[in-house]
């Protein structure tokens, strides 16, 4: 008698057989990884050791002296010293903003959705019609730019946001929040949305007032939401480059030069490739050790809670 | 004090915290809107009412800006360049995508774990990051200004996250359905085709949205990868129309607002989409 067990069984043999086939399925994927990612990963690695011009082949071989040089570059600390105040206030500043103008949409206000499309079309915008719009914006005259217009119609100083070198990180800071606090803002109200109303209603009823209710409750249960928009902004901003180069180059004079504006410099303005490969080669390394860490601290945490 | 005066302050302090709030998102609500709103009417003014009334609503609005980047033959070259990429791109990251998350949702076997850490790579290193090795290896494959190198590139550098989006949706559709399907004779990729995919409409739609945002405003791909201006897509144009023209800041607004109507009409559309495949990216991811 065929009973569904031979059945399954027979219908199993065959679908091992058509499993060997579903590896096919993995192969476009990996062989564009292999090919755009991997392999070129382990080749800028190669170049990084030679002086190279990026024309003919490589032969000068300088062994880690484009690293030294790395290092002793005063410009180079000067952009990893401005890409990490980009991510210390992008973590600081930004996301905060964001949680607060989160929780204050979250909590049934009238036009909720208007909100979040408003708050979130920046996003959908690219950045280079970002950059290019706060250009206009930021124009020192007051009869082109909008921003120095406001200032003087209120009597406060003007000033010259992109050629002023203690001004023009602040600036473009700015810039990045318009863009970017809608995303995070999106990411918490998401997640403010998934905490189970009866957690927050029994709080209610054991007597706990609206302040506890948000340390006690409501920020410990979007735990999982403020790390992952953390780990995304802090990426986000390791990369960094449509925004500064479009508005500044870098400049003046250095002043808000980043890794990713360094790094293009290097590379395909100066074209030097060996150089430029060994600052590609730094900044892999600087997003490994983040998400390696990052990694490893959420798999703690989870563990714990 | 009489009782009701009580109840009137004290309902004057409640309200505080409701003004309060109101402003704050006001506040918020002009930073985000006044810099798209000033723009839009810099570019729909001539050049002299730019200059002497620049911030004074356009009435009644100039076309002639518009018009005349409408009237440049690059324009549409660039356009047509970032929906080719755009269209191309974004079938490439489904296809490819929806292909890997069936293995790693649906199928066991030995070295799947370190498998999928292999396929989630392009979440760790952007390609802002890989960008000179991504250079070098196109010029070695010889497919510099060539649009497929951007378009492979592009899809490239979605795989990871589009792969851990779609697999998180795959694995929520009940393993039952899949015994059923083969026990009535359906093949393994059958079932993928014929069944899975059809019920994950709502993922692909999420990831492709999302995959369309990201190819559309790529600009440092295309920047590196291509230099023919016929090549150039509407984010390259953008970048070298500023530089152009930066002298007359009605055009370049006018430019602005051209360019960004598509991305603007497409979130008008899939906003549900692309706000599901951010969130579901992010927060299961």
């Amino acid at each position: 008698m065929v009973t569904i067990e031979t059945l399954k069984k027979r219908k199993s043999r065959r679908f091992s057989s058509d499993r060997i086939k579903v590896f096919l399925f993995l192969i476009p994927a990996a062989v564009l990884l292999l090919v755009f990612l991997v392999i070129p990963i382990f080749q800028c690695l190669y170049y990084s050791l030679f002086n190279w011009n990026g024309m003919g082949p490589a032969e000068d071989f300088i062994g880690i002296i484009n690293y030294k040089k790395i290092i002793s570059d005063n410009v180079f600390l000067r952009a990893l010293g401005n890409t990490f105040a980009i991510v210390g206030l992008s973590l600081f500043v930004q996301l905060p903003l964001a949680l607060f103008l989160a929780i204050m949409i979250g909590r049934g206000i009238k036009g909720r959705a208007f909100y979040r499309t408003v708050f979130f079309l920046p996003y959908v915008l690219s950045e280079t019609i970002t950059a290019v719009m706060w250009r206009i914006l930021y124009n020192p005259d007051p009869s082109r730019g909008f921003i120095n217009a406001v200032f003087q119609a209120f009597g406060w100083k003007m000033q010259d946001w992109l050629g002023n070198m203690n001004l023009v990180l602040f600036s473009i800071f700015i810039v990045l929040t318009w863009k970017y606090i809608g995303f995070h803002m999106l990411l918490y109200i998401t997640g403010l949305q998934n905490i189970p109303r009866d957690v927050e209603e029994a709080a209610l009823i054991d007597g706990v007032n609206k302040r506890q209710m948000l340390t006690y409750i409501t920020l410990p249960l979007l735990g999982g939401t403020i790390r992952t928009s953390a780990y995304l902004s802090v990426l986000g901003s390791l990369q960094v480059y449509a925004i500064v180069w479009i508005m500044t180059k870098g400049g003046p004079v250095n002043a808000s030069e980043v890794l990713s504006t360094y790094m293009y410099r290097f590379s395909f303005v100066r074209f030097q490739l060996g150089y430029g490969a060994a600052v590609a080669i730094v900044m892999l390394i600087i997003s490994l050790i983040f998400s390696v860490t990052y990694m490893s601290i959420t798999r703690r945490t989870e563990h714990i809670a | 004090m009489s009782d009701s005066d009580a109840k009137k302050s004290l309902k004057f302090i409640e309200i505080i915290p409701v003004i309060l709030k109101y402003i704050v998102l006001v506040l918020a609500l002009l930073f985000i809107l006044v810099p798209i709103v000033i723009i839009i009417f810099g570019g729909l003014k001539t050049r002299g009412e730019f200059y002497t009334t620049p911030y004074m609503p356009p009435i009644p609005p100039k076309w002639g800006n518009i018009i005349k980047i409408l009237n440049m033959p690059i324009f549409w070259y660039m356009m047509r360049n970032s929906i080719v990429v755009t269209l191309a791109s974004t079938a490439g990251v489904v296809i490819v995508s929806s292909m890997s998350a069936f293995v790693f949702a649906r199928i066991d076997f030995k070295g799947k774990g370190s498998l999928f850490q292999f396929f989630t790579l392009g979440l760790m290193f952007p390609a802002t990051v890989a960008i000179l090795p991504i250079f070098l290896i196109v010029r070695q494959l010889g497919l510099q200004n060539n649009l497929i190198s951007v378009i492979l590139v592009l899809t490239t550098f979605q795989i990871s996250m589009s792969t851990v989006i779609l697999r998180n949706f795959f694995m929520e559709i009940p393993s039952e359905l899949q015994d059923a399907a083969m026990i009535d004779g359906c093949t393994t990729i059958g079932f993928f085709w014929r069944i899975l995919l059809p019920l994950a409409k709502p993922s692909l739609a999420a990831v492709a949205s999302l995959a369309v945002v990201n190819t559309w405003n790529d600009l440092l791909v295309t920047l590196v990868l291509i230099d023919k201006e016929r090549l150039w897509t509407l984010q390259l144009g953008v970048m070298q129309f500023q530089g152009q023209y930066g002298q007359d800041l009605s055009l370049v607004s006018a430019f602005l607002i051209l360019a960004a109507i598509p991305a603007v009409i497409f979130y008008i559309f899939a906003q549900r989409h692309i706000v599901s495949g951010l969130t579901a990216g992010s927060i299961k991811g």
